[in-house]
């Protein structure tokens, strides 16, 4: 009998830590995010992809469609190859486009797709030739100081 | 041979050489007569029982309050910066990767580390130990591998409901008491806690500090002076130097793991 009664303590311990792992995983974790459903893949070359990194969400009028699978550099044109894996369950035209954009101002970085008007929609291995490449801080900083040092030079003639 | 420092720092060296060797050895030793101990799991339940059930108010009252104390704290930290949405974040990363595996470790080497120390040495001291080899029964297959295997499993238990308790204390002070807006508080946590990443390497960390944690806690016991002084301070020894392996692994263990 105490024997038992052991045992049962024992599994009502495991099982305590089987439910506090679980609540991690579906409520703090991203588990119930993760999506298991079927995808395709495209790809997409950019000429500078910023912070950009695995798993961050592809999101069309700001939802999420589909996860960044793996980043390449190739090295013949010298560009950066994203593989983008896209739900399913959503299609978008052959001439979609893609843009690196930025969440909030210092926030993390995913790919927006815009729609394009094809009739065609895109198909596992499909390539996107229109991309906008990440907008790069010290870049933006460069052309406001050169455009005002221009201005400055029209104000003194 | 006062008076000869070369002679002196030679003896600490080879002390400590000799020392960490038998204990590696004592190790794998253990881990031999394992399987053997595998084949009785009743005595293992029994042991999970003493040393899991037993720590469970304590690691639950503390993980309440470390995440109560994280939620305060990074709210006061985050609000400057308008970013108090992230506490969720802040609450569950700390507590996921660092602090539940660490204060969990650090509680489990006091609470039951220190009464395997002490339970083995007195069984030593009341030479139970040597009448059972006398018995022809192996004291470390029957004693110690019991016990050491709870330990490396109740371990791992007890950092996860640490962690998971931490949370909802955060979520209590923070959303509740404090009003961060709940639906953000869960959100941002969910967006930046990666099961795999985080979670589970959490939980991995864990079970490393469990086998650390419970092994030095034997050990100590087992290699005690059979005398109520040196069991006494081998109860010492225990949450010194498995608490000094707690950090020095954990180091070592972030440093793999979330090099990103």
């Amino acid at each position: 009998m105490h024997r038992k009664m052991i045992d049962v303590w024992v599994g009502l311990f495991v099982l305590l830590g089987l439910a506090a792992l679980l609540f991690l995983a579906l409520k703090a974790g991203n588990m119930s995010t993760l999506s298991f459903g079927k995808t395709y893949a495209i790809t997409g070359k950019f000429d500078n992809i910023g912070g950009l990194k695995p798993q961050a969400p592809v999101k069309s009028a700001g939802v999420v469609v589909g996860r960044v699978g793996n980043i390449r550099f190739d090295d013949k044109q010298f560009q950066a190859v994203v593989t983008l894996e896209m739900d399913a369950g959503y299609k978008f035209p052959k001439d979609s486009s893609l843009q690196i954009l930025t969440a909030g101002l210092l926030g993390e970085q995913y790919i927006g797709i815009s729609p394009g008007g094809d009739t065609v929609n895109l198909a596992a291995g499909d390539r996107i030739s229109r991309t906008s490449s990440a907008t790069v801080l010290e870049d933006l900083i460069n052309q406001f100081i050169y455009s005002k040092a221009a201005d400055g030079k029209d104000a003194s003639k | 041979m006062i008076g000869n420092p070369l002679a002196a720092i030679g003896r600490v060296v080879l002390d400590t050489l000799s020392s960490i060797g038998f204990a590696t050895r004592s190790f794998f030793g253990l881990l031999q007569v394992s399987p053997g101990a595998m084949r009785r799991p009743s005595l293992i339940s029994e042991q999970i029982h003493f040393i899991g059930n037993h720590s469970l108010v304590i690691i639950i009252v503390s993980g309440l309050f470390v995440g109560m104390v994280l939620g305060l704290q990074g709210y006061i930290t985050l609000t400057p910066y308008g970013a108090e949405q992230k506490l969720g974040q802040v609450v569950a990363l700390a507590l996921v990767r660092e602090l539940g595996p660490v204060v969990t470790a650090l509680l489990f080497a006091g609470r039951a580390g220190t009464s395997l120390t002490a339970q083995i040495g007195l069984m030593k001291a009341g030479e139970q130990l040597s009448a059972m080899e006398m018995m022809a029964i192996n004291p470390i297959q029957r004693v110690l591998a019991p016990r050491f295997w709870a330990g490396v499993i109740a371990m791992p238990v007890l950092g996860t409901i640490f962690s998971a308790v931490g949370v909802l204390g955060g979520y209590l002070v923070g959303v509740q008491l404090i009003g961060v807006d709940e639906g953000a508080f869960w959100s941002q946590m969910q967006a930046n806690v990666d099961v795999r990443a985080d979670v589970l390497n959490g939980v991995l960390k864990s079970f490393v500090f469990g086998i650390a944690v419970t092994f030095t806690a034997l050990f100590q016991g087992y290699h005690a002076d059979p005398t109520p002084e040196d069991v006494s301070r081998a109860t010492t020894r225990t949450v010194v130097i498995a608490s000094l392996m707690v950090w020095g692994l954990d180091f070592v263990m972030t440093a793999l793991m979330f090099n990103k």
